[in-house]
């Protein structure tokens, strides 16, 4: 079935019924800017558990898409940095939560495979070290390549400063990140944004994520980080 | 007996002597702790472009007000400076791992004299995870590690082979620390610089690390204009 051209326009508790118990999500950010921080405290609210977490950190233990790992609600991260949320060590070291460490680099690329219909990618990133091993290493011209597999989920949630009814979105500051690359690698991508205007008041040529990539705009809401970021 | 530098010394040392190596339009990231001073000596008159991880070319001091919407890796509140640009994650790190960065500065738990770099993990501790950093000691051109000496506990740092895992084998350009330059050319870790307070018998005797001694070693750059700035 087509994406609607005109998107919903729906609470961010409607958005996250999307997530079902066992999903794989996607969350942009890095460190504190661009959560979708009022889809994540939705999600929070829910309850919903057994996430796959896809997202570059894991933020703080009760901050953003942290709050889902430091509740339990998470089963599996994939992620490059988690060493500003304690709960995350704290429970792979206990045994209940999956970790999957990818470098920063490897991950972004692994999600554009995904979103853009490669089978992998080849980096030199990580080469010569223990990450390294239990992958496949392809060596072209002499030198050493790891190949990354693509990563993609079964809903991103995102987060765009203004977007259009036809889900084009634009960014603002180092809330950009990984947000339009996880705009193309979801069965389903949820913008957060801080408006939502008319067809025809974003300029084409400022538009960095395509509507065509969206299928539900949520407006953001007033907590701490949602208003300051 | 070696000297006593206080904490303050020994960090703005290590930053002063970095930032004398960058030339006018070099794109540089600095990673959180010592790495971060290195922007506040860059010599009058050079232009150096500074990158983070997250997105901002051109990225300048902390403005007087905060605006979360601008941060820098480590999240602190950043400014953009006119002719700067914000890039999405993919990009920034197409910047940094396609040799687009003339240099990375970073901490070190661990350099081998071979230019092998260990800074993401103690086995046994918690699992930070790497970041952004094994991209940036394969991506930039020059690899600058600004570390102390030794550890807290007086253990070296400087060793014969790393014991723990890699962030990079043979990526490392340059260290400084508070007692020494060693510059890695053809592979091999040669020491250009000693601070005034060492000798080279005392240097050894810290260092477990095999070097080279440069004929022409030179007391460390930028120790006389310490007591001026204190």
């Amino acid at each position: 079935m087509p994406k609607k051209v005109i998107k919903p326009v729906v609470s961010a508790e409607e958005a996250v019924k999307h997530i079902k118990p066992g999903s794989s999500i996607m969350v942009g950010g890095f460190n504190y800017g661009g959560i979708p921080y009022t889809l994540v405290d939705a999600l929070v609210e829910a309850g919903t558990s057994d996430l796959i977490l896809i997202a570059n950190d894991t933020a703080y233990d009760d901050v953003g898409h942290g709050k889902l790992v430091t509740r339990g609600q998470v089963k599996k991260v994939i992620a490059s940095h988690v060493g500003l949320n304690k709960s995350t060590q704290r429970l792979f070291n206990e045994g209940k939560l999956e970790l999957e460490l990818v470098p920063q680099g490897s991950f972004v690329e692994r999600i554009r495979a995904g979103g853009f219909g490669l089978g992998g990618v080849l980096t030199p990133t990580g080469v010569g070290t223990v990450y390294e091993e239990g992958k496949q290493v392809i060596e072209i011209e002499g030198r050493r390549y790891i190949l990354e597999l693509p990563l993609r989920a079964d809903v991103a949630l995102i987060r765009g400063y203004k977007a259009d009814r036809y889900g084009n979105l634009v960014y603002f500051g180092t809330n950009r990140n990984f947000n339009p690359i996880m705009a193309t690698a979801a069965d389903l991508v949820i913008a957060e944004v801080d408006a939502i205007l008319e067809v025809g008041e974003l300029n084409p040529n400022d538009v960095v994520t395509p509507g065509i990539l969206v299928d539900i705009l949520v407006l953001k809401g007033d907590s701490y980080y949602a208003s300051r970021t | 007996m070696l000297p006593v530098l206080s904490e303050e010394v020994v960090r703005h040392r290590i930053a002063r002597r970095i930032a004398m190596e960058f030339e006018d339009g070099d794109v540089v990231n600095l990673g959180i702790g010592i790495p971060t001073l290195v922007s506040d000596y860059i010599p009058e008159g050079v232009r150096v472009i500074f990158q983070t991880e997250n997105g901002v070319i051109g990225a300048g001091p902390k403005p007087p007000e905060d605006d979360l919407r601008f941060i820098g890796a480590g999240g602190r509140c950043l400014s953009v400076l006119p002719g700067g640009a914000l890039v999405a994650s993919d990009l920034s790190f197409g910047l940094i791992r396609g040799g687009h960065l003339d240099a990375t500065v970073l901490g070190a738990l661990q350099v081998d004299e071979i230019g092998n770099l260990a800074n993401w993990w103690i086995p046994g501790k918690l699992v930070p995870g790497m970041g952004g950093a094994m991209d940036l000691v394969t991506g930039a051109k020059h690899v600058i590690v600004a570390t102390t000496h030794t550890t807290k506990k007086g253990q070296p740092k400087l060793v014969k082979k790393c014991s723990l895992p890699l962030t990079g084998a043979k990526v490392v350009s340059l260290v400084v620390t508070e007692y020494a330059l060693f510059r890695f050319v053809d592979g091999k870790m040669v020491l250009e610089e000693i601070a005034p307070e060492i000798t080279e018998k005392e240097l050894r005797e810290i260092t477990e690390a095999e070097y080279i001694t440069n004929p022409d070693l030179r007391i460390m750059k930028g120790c006389e204009v310490e007591q001026d700035s204190k």
